[in-house]
């Protein structure tokens, strides 16, 4: 296939450090066709795949992104500095409410969890992982909240119909407890 | 000084009833009603007891748990050929459907989750990445309160679940925590209370415990379900990041 596409298709994927996508990508060299530029994606992936090297081409957010494998976690984390844990259960568990049920105004996540949701809401706002998708029409004008990009970033999605479906639950002793 | 503000909590009645439900492992198609009401509202009189916030939820589903439960006593009625929905369904549902949640976001934070499974390009070297590690303690309060339950009625079995902090300082007991931590990084959530001259103390150091739960500044551990509970520290990496030789090949020094 036609290499030199490949190369600089690699090359701006390289440099962006944020997903991308293939319109993204055909904006900054139009003079190429964009089937051949998505062409040129695919392969990359696949020879990312093959090459076996500590990073590889994903799939993310509605874009692509060079991302390295987990096995180099500890590596990684040791050159970072990372800072210690911040998303605890009750915030994580409020963010999937509103990934899963949204658009949904606080009103309907507090029926879920029975508890005011209106410092994690601050909190998931300042991280940038919900928006602000509009107002309802009801008394109040509630806020409509939703995920962002970067919320599928964080949690390696390709987009929201990737979410992990959701599971029938059983009746609790079905053999297993806890 | 005393500990003006109540403690929040961020689980709600509906963890409550999970947690109920999982120690007296019960089936959730057949709940026995009247013992788990009593249980649930013992829970709300510790909470209530310990200056927890008892935000209105747990009140309205106290509500909910005592009309079912009456509900259920009534007698029925032969006559009555209608289809009456279990009571129960009032809560089954919702309970159902919190479950299914918990579930998925479980399944969320197993994913490989952006700087701390997976990284991106163009973050440089002694920068500070916040990590988003997913932090999962496995403890809930409802956990911490049966512990804790424990540790106060073996000091005194008598003790009637109408008391405050004072005159300890809970503040103080933050500190006195911390300093202990400094020390042992892991302490034994038992070992908390060993010194303690009174059920009051106890409580000044449940109350200091959450505090710093809530601050970010202890984490809370069980290694197995039902097993021990530990506290530890959470530390903050700084120490510069100076490269072994390992990697230092033809690096700047």
């Amino acid at each position: 296939m036609n290499t030199s596409i490949k190369m600089i298709v690699e090359s701006l994927l390289f440099v962006a450090g944020e997903p991308i996508t293939a319109r993204q990508i055909h904006a900054m060299i139009p003079e190429k066709d964009l089937g051949e530029i998505k062409q040129a994606i695919e392969e990359l992936k696949e020879d990312y795949e093959k090459l076996n090297r500590s990073f590889i081409l994903k799939e993310v957010a509605n874009g692509y992104q060079f991302r390295t494998r987990p096995l180099y976690k500890p590596y990684i984390s040791n050159l970072l500095n990372a800072t210690p844990p911040k998303l605890t259960r009750a915030t994580l568990e409020t963010l999937t409410i509103i990934a899963y049920k949204q658009p949904i105004i606080r009103q309907e996540i507090e029926r879920f969890r029975g508890v005011d949701v209106g410092s994690i809401l601050k909190a998931l706002l300042e991280r940038g992982l919900i928006r602000i998708v509009g107002r309802k029409a009801l008394p109040g004008r509630p806020i409509i909240y939703g995920t962002t990009r970067k919320f599928l970033e964080l949690f390696d999605l390709k987009d929201l119909s990737c979410l992990p479906t959701l599971k029938e639950i059983k009746a609790l002793d079905d053999g297993e407890n806890g | 000084m005393t500990f003006e503000a109540k403690l929040d909590i961020f689980e709600g009645p509906l963890d409550l009833l999970l947690h109920l439900i999982k120690i007296n492992e019960v089936d959730i198609s057949d709940i026995p009603i009247a013992k788990i009401t009593d249980q649930y509202l013992e829970y709300l009189d510790l909470m209530k007891a310990i200056d927890v916030n008892v935000a209105g939820d747990f009140l309205v589903m106290a509500s909910t748990l005592m009309y079912i439960k009456s509900k259920m006593l009534l007698p029925k009625n032969e006559d009555d050929l209608e289809d009456i929905e279990d009571p129960r369904e009032e809560i089954v549902r919702p309970l159902l459907e919190y479950m299914q949640l918990k579930d998925a976001s479980e399944e969320l934070s197993s994913r490989d989750i952006l700087n701390r499974d997976v990284f991106k390009r163009g973050v440089g070297l002694n920068k500070d990445v916040e990590a988003n590690a997913i932090n999962i303690t496995g403890v809930s309060i409802y956990q911490l309160m049966d512990a804790f339950k424990k540790i106060v009625q073996k000091k005194d079995p008598d003790v009637v679940l109408r008391f405050t902090a004072e005159p300890w300082s809970v503040k103080e007991k933050t500190v006195e925590i911390m300093n202990r931590l400094n020390m042992n990084k892991k302490i034994n959530f038992n070992n908390l209370f060993s010194k303690s001259s009174s059920v009051s103390e106890m409580i000044a150091i449940f109350l200091a415990m959450l505090d710093l739960v809530k601050k970010n500044l202890i984490i809370i551990l069980q290694e197995k379900p039902e097993g021990d509970i530990w506290i530890e520290a959470l530390v903050k990496k700084n120490k510069p990041v100076q490269p072994t030789t390992e990697y230092a090949e033809g690096t700047e020094s």
